[in-house]
């Protein structure tokens, strides 16, 4: 790796600085003051697409933790947000817990559900447990649609209200905004924190050969669940921010095409790569925001039903696309060409 | 009791039609290590294709029918030339993505041509004249499904055994390497491999499409009930294909008479979990040995 000219670590705590350069420390308060003044300067609409990409990062960034460092493949990601927004939901309706004490509660269940589901990656891995997570997917959104129907409203959607915190009511894009985006940036500062300590180099280990780890001394039953327990943490951040959120949740907001959206989110940002998944994020979310912006005025030159089934078709075709052009042009991802792009910014104009 | 025979032939009947897509798959998974995720939008394809030859362009199923197939095995060859055999040799998650990512583009492109709703077959496929063996009713359309599929199976096994492109088939399930040094062309194969495999998915996605009506929704689902009975048999046994197919559709069709009806949807992935702790290679898949 390169460094910007002139820096020279000469303590071990520089060296392990996610923050190094007084430029970069700048750069970084700037960010985040722009960022939180986001609601001052953008209208509602706008706001709503920042929200919706900050709980998809949330979930993308667990699921990368599991399948981009410690390898382990998951297609189950939105069920998990479902256990998260579901127990959330039902902790707020029914029991009265405000949002400070629903969403570690949430936390907490999902990620004990992803360790129940993750369980057989000790046993299977690759494509079987990718099978595995597949009948997760199919098991859970059911298991909400017909038991108990009568706590979480079945198949229709199950309403939510606005939080509350400390006498003020969170009921618009503007405040909540206050609560999704300081929780994306500490999950992100998390996930960024793990993987370059033990645990994450563990994982490492766990994904380039699960058999060598385990010779080397790395407990597999304790680093393959601590993967599951954690991104299925996330899932459930993200999915308990998202019935807050939305304040209206139904199982088939969560169904395996979203599983999948994760997974080509992380294969369009580059395994094991948080700044890439997150790039890819916005990336994929921002083409599927043209396509919803932009579909209603397809009916000005076709039929409408043509135009809704045009729509309709649009997304996942070009989803598919973009995945299926990274997978064969560029499969390190995103990550890989902004590593590329900043190394050449810090050599430039002199490379050698 | 003869409620449970009735269950049980219901449930033959069905497994018969899941052991079908069931050889898709494996048929895939054997010459080239890739399972295809996309199967469910391939039937839909499929169906499709012959509705359109049927109702738009207004051809007799007689002749429909081979046009189709014609059709499906050019989308099975197009899919293997431009999205599997780039990655060729790359990690199993990309070939994981690669066919989910082919799945979301055929839905999308059945969705740009056919639309949403689902239809049906302007004139019937099969013959209308249901089976009654004792009390038992046999659906028509279920007892033609399944010999069709069994049909099929067999013509398969033949296939394997006495032809040349058979045999240069499971050799190159042995291993690319060892095949390659052996003469045989692997990347003809696995594009031979990709037709025959559209070619089955088209038939199922025709059958079920007879049954429960051609739309881009329903046929993916029905397809996912495959994917349990592919590990149920073992991922690269065709008898296990029609055994776990069997299996699934009995277990099926049982715990939706006596238990519930709504249980019909994850019996199937019930059994999955079960024997992926159990015995994760299947009833007669090969235990995989790891060298680091």
């Amino acid at each position: 790796m390169y460094r910007p000219c002139g820096v020279f670590d000469q303590k071990y705590c520089e060296t392990m600085a996610i923050i190094r350069t007084n430029a970069h420390w700048s750069l970084t308060a700037l960010g985040l003051v722009l960022l939180l003044a986001m609601p001052l300067y953008l209208s509602g609409r706008i706001l709503h697409f920042v929200n919706l990409l900050c709980i998809s990062i949330i979930a993308a960034q667990g699921l990368n933790l599991l399948t981009g460092f410690a390898g382990q493949i998951s297609l189950g990601q939105s069920a998990f947000m479902a256990v998260g927004a579901y127990s959330s939901a039902l902790l707020t309706v029914h029991l009265g817990f405000p949002l400070w004490l629903a969403l570690p509660c949430a936390t907490l269940i999902t990620g004990i559900v992803g360790v129940i589901f993750g369980a057989p990656s000790l046993r299977i891995k690759g494509f079987y447990l990718a099978m595995a997570t597949l009948a997760a997917q199919v098991i859970i959104p059911w298991l909400i649609t017909n038991v108990r129907t009568d706590l979480t409203g079945g198949s229709s959607s199950m309403l939510v209200p606005a939080p509350k915190l400390a006498g003020l009511t969170f009921n618009s894009q503007q405040s909540i905004f206050y609560i999704i985006v300081p929780i994306t940036c500490v999950c992100l500062f998390f996930v960024r924190n793990l993987v370059r300590g033990k645990i994450g180099r563990a994982f490492l280990a766990v994904r380039d050969n699960d058999l060598a780890a385990e010779m080397m001394g790395i407990n597999l039953l304790k680093y393959k669940l601590l993967a599951f327990f954690i991104s299925a943490c996330y899932a459930g951040v993200a999915g308990s921010l998202w019935a807050h959120w939305m304040r209206a949740i139904s199982p088939d907001q969560f169904n395996l095409l979203e599983s999948i959206w994760f997974l080509g989110m992380i294969i369009v940002g580059g395994m094991g790569s948080v700044v890439g998944v997150t790039f890819a994020v916005i990336f994929i979310k921002f083409f599927d925001i043209i396509i919803t912006v932009f579909s209603p005025s397809l009916t000005s030159f076709m039929s409408p039903q043509l135009a809704q089934d045009t729509a309709a078709g649009l997304s996942p075709f070009v989803f598919g696309l973009i995945i299926l052009t990274f997978l064969i042009v560029e499969p390190r991802g995103l990550g890989h060409r902004w590593e590329i792009v900043k190394s050449y910014f810090r050599l430039w104009p002199f490379k050698y | 009791m003869m409620l449970f025979f009735q269950f049980l032939a219901n449930g033959i009947l069905i497994g018969g039609l899941y052991a079908l897509l069931a050889m898709g798959l494996v048929l895939i998974y054997k010459a080239t290590r890739v399972f295809n995720f996309a199967l469910g939008e391939m039937l839909a394809l499929g169906a499709f294709l012959l509705y359109m030859f049927m109702s738009l362009v207004g051809l007799p199923f007689w002749l429909a029918l081979p046009c189709t197939v014609c059709a499906s095995m050019l989308t099975g060859l197009l899919v293997e030339r431009l999205a599997l055999r780039p990655l060729i040799g790359q990690p199993i998650l990309a070939a994981i993505m690669a066919t989910l990512a082919l799945s979301l583009m055929i839905k999308g492109i059945v969705l740009f041509i056919w639309g949403s709703s689902t239809v049906s077959f302007p004139q019937k496929v099969m013959p209308s004249k249901s089976l009654v063996i004792g009390e038992v009713f046999l659906s028509n359309e279920l007892t033609w499904t399944f010999l069709v599929s069994i049909a099929i199976f067999l013509a398969m096994l033949l296939f394997f055994r006495f032809t040349k492109t058979g045999l240069f088939m499971r050799a190159t399930a042995e291993g690319h390497a060892v095949a390659q040094a052996a003469g045989i062309n692997v990347e003809t194969i696995f594009a031979v491999t990709w037709a025959i495999a559209a070619l089955v998915a088209t038939a199922g996605g025709i059958m079920l499409g007879n049954r429960f009506g051609v739309g881009i929704t329903t046929l993916p689902v029905m397809a996912g009930k495959a994917f349990p009975a592919v590990l149920f048999g073992g991922l690269e046994s065709i008898p296990g294909a029609l055994l776990g197919g069997i299996m699934i559709g009995i277990v099926e069709s049982l715990a939706a008479g006596y238990i519930d009806p709504q249980l019909s949807e994850i019996m199937p992935y019930i059994v999955l979990l079960v024997v992926l702790l159990i015995r994760p290679e299947g009833l007669f898949g090969l235990r995989r040995i790891e060298r680091i």
